[in-house]
């Protein structure tokens, strides 16, 4: 055994070297093979949730924001994107039937992403998904699919602004029934929906005037 | 342990791992995975499922070099194989079971830390043939598996009524949310942790009877 003897530093050091890169060529194979199946799963799950939170969709466009408008995009589907997109849904005839937004914000433990439909002819919410989450399983991440929870979002007026009050004391259109033991994460689901809304909505409009509309949509 | 070369045998070392000397139940190692991702019986199925990758390949790879890589720098090399395993482990998880992977989030890469994996590489696959060290890391990775799964399956049923997402303690059962929270894990953990114990000092008890009978009868 050569165990006595020590090893230069070179054949120390290239030993790494050889490791290290067999690694980075392994690494960068499964990158590429992987890499579209992951996209499309992203893509995928961003798609289902679309069509969840706007029921009446039979059909999306993405839509980019230039400056202040809103204009479509054009780039691969799933495709990752500095651009941020809103989705518009359509209908068989071609009426909008709302606008599907992503947003995010604060949550209890971290980050919280969720997607909203926004019907801007009701000037409503029309669903709402939690796309990410780290809730505090078993309390928190109640948000993701408590059933009366999430009926709040089918229709829920915009203005003034959401109001988050306790379960069973929702009175006006523009409330919403908290979880018992998830509060805060409700609450942070409210003041994102509403930072958001704020922001987007005067970009949304009425929903007909910024954006091109097939032409023979019922008015 | 035994001297420089020890005989070595297939099965012995495959079985080893499951119970006998199971990596969470009785070396009580890799207890961070144990406790942070098995709030549901498919976590810790799928978790188990990836150290298990890991730790059987990165063991091959490193039996096959164990004469090619100096002692210098074997911990350092052992990392930069461990690391490359559960890497290609985390982009399969996200191409293939996108909901598990989002479930176990960081857990994933943090298989790197986990010191079964370190552990089994340094004191069994570094010196022994690729033969019984695969054995070897397939038990150890069975009995990871299992002991995830163990643990998973009691929280999932007790948490939330349920095991692998299928109702089984009926509408009437209130789930102890407890038990998919951290503390659950404690307390799982340490139940287990306890009849383990018992029944070491049972077998134990009843192995040294056996081996003295005569001395007992003398004694009397």
């Amino acid at each position: 055994m050569s165990e006595n003897r020590e090893p230069s530093s070179v054949r120390l050091a290239g030993t790494l070297g050889i490791a290290g890169l067999c690694s980075g060529l392994i690494l960068v194979g499964v990158y590429l093979a992987t890499l579209p199946r992951i996209q499309q799963n992203q893509a995928e799950a961003m798609q289902a949730a679309i069509y969840k939170v706007l029921p009446n969709a039979s059909a999306i466009e993405p839509l980019a924001l230039k400056g202040d408008q809103l204009v479509p995009f054009t780039g691969p589907a799933g495709a990752p994107t500095k651009e941020r997109l809103i989705y518009l849904g359509k209908d068989a005839r071609g009426d909008v039937v709302g606008y599907a937004v992503p947003a995010e914000g604060p949550g209890f433990q971290d980050t919280i992403k969720l997607l909203y439909g926004y019907d801007p002819s009701r000037r409503a919410v029309i669903g709402m998904e939690v796309l990410e989450s780290r809730e505090t399983p078993g309390l928190g991440d109640k948000i993701i699919f408590d059933p009366h929870f999430k009926a709040n979002f089918e229709e829920l007026k915009v203005e003034p602004k959401l109001e988050l009050v306790k379960k069973g004391e929702k009175t006006a259109p523009n409330q919403v029934d908290a979880i018992t033991g998830a509060t805060i994460s409700c609450r942070a689901v409210v003041s994102i929906l509403n930072q958001s809304t704020q922001e987007w909505l005067p970009r949304i409009g009425d929903g007909a005037s910024k954006t091109a509309r097939v032409p023979g949509g019922q008015p | 342990m035994s001297p420089r070369q020890p005989e070595r045998h297939f099965g012995p070392e495959l079985l080893k791992g499951l119970w006998r000397e199971n990596p969470v139940f009785i070396a009580v190692l890799g207890l961070c995975p144990a406790l942070a991702v098995t709030n549901s019986l498919l976590n810790g199925l799928v978790m188990g499922a990836a150290t298990a990758f890991v730790l059987i390949g990165a063991a091959t790879i490193v039996s096959l070099l164990r004469r090619l890589i100096p002692s210098q720098v074997r911990i350092s090399t052992y990392i930069i194989i461990i690391a490359t395993f559960v890497t290609v482990v985390d982009f399969l998880l996200a191409a293939l079971m996108p909901e598990a992977h989002k479930q176990l989030g960081a857990f994933i890469a943090l298989i790197v830390a986990n010191c079964v994996i370190l552990g089994r590489i340094e004191a069994f696959a570094s010196k022994n043939p690729v033969g019984v060290s695969v054995a070897d890391a397939v038990g150890m990775a069975g009995g990871f598996t299992l002991a995830l799964s163990m643990i998973g399956a009691i929280r999932e049923l007790l948490g939330s009524g349920s095991l692998l997402g299928f109702d089984v303690m009926g509408p009437r059962f209130e789930p102890w949310a407890i038990m998919i929270l951290p503390p659950g894990g404690f307390l799982s953990m340490g139940v287990i942790l306890a009849v383990f114990a018992y029944l070491e000092k049972r077998k134990a008890r009843a192995s040294e009877a056996a081996s003295h009978p005569r001395d007992g009868e003398a004694a009397r």
